[in-house]
């Protein structure tokens, strides 16, 4: 293993100070916790939006705290969910009596322990919903799906929405709806290693890529010869577009995101031609965003996430 | 079998003995068909666990368990922390107030603690999860007049029954066929606080000879 770090065991304690240190015009971490919470929180008169999931994801979540996003983010240990009672902090921290929306990826050990969260905040009078983002095209069984970088618009759009007033039970259905057209689908040429491990998760051969990766590794639907960019642009987008059942005439909104070891260089050429995919088909690309947004540690690879756009939708996007 | 406040104690310490002792494994077992964290994160847990019980002074058991399960809630994370955490929570409200765990204390502790486990897992036997032990272990003291040893191999065979399911749940339900060849992780460790539970009393009715 080669990374920077000191004790592997403190990598998660170390950046928050880091991102703390950086941001500091804008979040403030609660004090004894794994927690960045906006500087304004709680926010008099809007609803609070948290989300979190484990470390390793960077720059989500905590890089998505701020005006028209997050409230807060919790960070778990790497690759592991937080803990409920810290949730429960972000909650607390967000409340202004408006009630608290969370925006969970769908992951068993994210789903308990937002769950247990939601039980303790309701318990204090918190009302509290959570709508759980399912955007991986990569499982076949809509309920197994994992949430992955599609997580991103949700925060985006929400966010924007209850900056403007938006109640809880309105963004509990603006969430759901934006989580209802947004799809993803990712491909990984190199694993990524969790620090305290410090072995690879999986191992590719040298001229094999594997598509339908998940956010940690877990196996994705094949691996296959590595091919060039306009043929893996080409297959994860058409994946999604397929199942989004996207047809001409219609809005959309794309992210390509790296995993975390993949050049800007390298996603702008996979952007180009889903770019140039979306044109031949008369599917209108409104809003485009290339970079990293929802990484897995090192692992190299990309993943192209397709938003469906209506007009809601588009107006609290851009 | 009845069990005392001390008897509950030193169940929670041997508990914690095995899994630092079985720590590697664990993630091992996990490596494969999670993310090779479930030994770690659990270890992390119990270690914590024991200190905090043994800084306080317990009159019943029920707030003995409250304060285990709160320490696995806030220590452990991942799928583990909420699922034993909701486990022993369950199980400590139906202890409370009690300063002996009989066997029919313990039948009840144990069907609120599976059922916990049922509800916050949303998973049921045959899905290569902790519930395949936990079941057969509830079967059993419904059904018998408690021998530990028995609870222990019971629980042991229920561990096993995992090598060779297919996972339906979780992070490992994502490898599909390759998830087969294994243990389950949640299972091996419920095992171990099975088999941890059997000693801890052993000890006790040996010292009583």
């Amino acid at each position: 293993m080669k990374k920077i770090v000191n004790n592997p065991e403190n990598v998660v304690d170390e950046m928050l100070e880091g991102i703390e240190a950086v941001h500091s015009h804008t979040l403030k971490r609660l004090p004894d916790s794994n927690v960045l919470v906006r500087n304004e929180a709680p926010v008099i008169g809007k609803v609070g939006l948290v989300s979190g999931g484990g470390s390793g994801h960077e720059p989500a979540h905590a890089g998505f705290v701020g005006e028209n996003m997050l409230d807060a983010a919790v960070a778990g240990e790497v690759f592991t969910s937080p803990t409920p009672d810290q949730i429960f902090k972000a909650i607390k921290a967000v409340d202004s009596g408006n009630g608290v929306l969370l925006i969970v990826k769908n992951y068993s050990g994210d789903v308990m322990n937002f769950d247990m969260a939601a039980e303790m905040a309701e318990a204090e009078g918190i009302q509290t919903e959570q709508v759980i983002v399912k955007d991986d095209t990569a499982v076949a069984e809509e309920e197994d799906r994992r949430g992955v970088a599609g997580t991103i618009f949700v925060h985006k759009i929400v966010g924007t929405a209850v900056e403007e007033g938006l109640n809880l039970k309105e963004a509990v259905e603006l969430a759901r709806h934006t989580a209802g057209n947004v799809r993803s689908m990712g491909v990984s040429l190199k694993p990524s290693i969790v620090p305290a491990s410090g072995k690879p998760g999986f191992t590719l051969e040298a001229d094999e890529m594997e598509i339908g990766t998940g956010i940690h590794g877990e196996p994705g639907m094949e691996r296959k010869p590595l091919k060039e960019a306009n043929c893996i642009a080409e297959e994860l987008l058409e994946t999604v577009l397929d199942d989004l059942d996207v047809t001409a005439g219609e809005d959309v909104a794309v992210m390509t995101n790296g995993q975390g070891s993949t050049p800007l260089m390298e996603l702008y050429i996979v952007h180009r031609k889903v770019a140039q995919l979306l044109e031949e088909k008369n599917i209108h690309l409104k809003h485009s965003m290339v970079g990293e947004y929802m990484t897995s540690l090192e692992m190299a690879g990309c993943s192209i996430t397709v938003l469906r756009l209506d007009q809601t939708l588009e107006s609290y996007l851009l | 079998m009845n069990l005392s406040v001390e008897d509950v104690k030193r169940w929670m310490h041997v508990s914690n003995q095995k899994i630092q002792e079985n720590k590697e494994y664990l993630s091992e077992l996990d490596q494969p068909i999670g993310d090779g964290d479930h030994g770690h994160n659990l270890g992390r847990g119990f270690e914590e666990v024991v200190k905090k019980i043994e800084r306080e002074d317990y009159q019943e058991i029920g707030a003995l368990m409250k304060d285990v399960a709160m320490t696995l809630i806030s220590k452990v994370g991942g799928a583990a922390g909420p699922l034993y955490g909701t486990a022993f929570l369950k199980a400590a409200d139906e202890w409370k107030g009690s300063p002996t765990i009989t066997e029919e204390l313990l039948i009840q502790g144990l069907e609120a603690a599976v059922e916990g486990l049922r509800t916050r897992g949303k998973a049921d036997r045959g899905e290569k999860t902790l519930i395949d032990v936990w079941v057969p272990v509830l079967d059993y003291i419904q059904k018998n007049d408690v021998q530990p040893i028995e609870l222990k191999e019971i629980a042991k065979e229920g561990m096993q029954s995992t090598n060779g399911m297919q996972a339906k749940k979780g992070r490992a339900a994502y490898f599909r066929e390759a998830s087969t060849a294994h243990i389950d992780p949640g299972a091996y460790s419920s095992y171990l606080l099975f088999e941890a539970l059997y000693e801890s009393v052993n000890i006790e009715e040996g010292a009583h000879d």
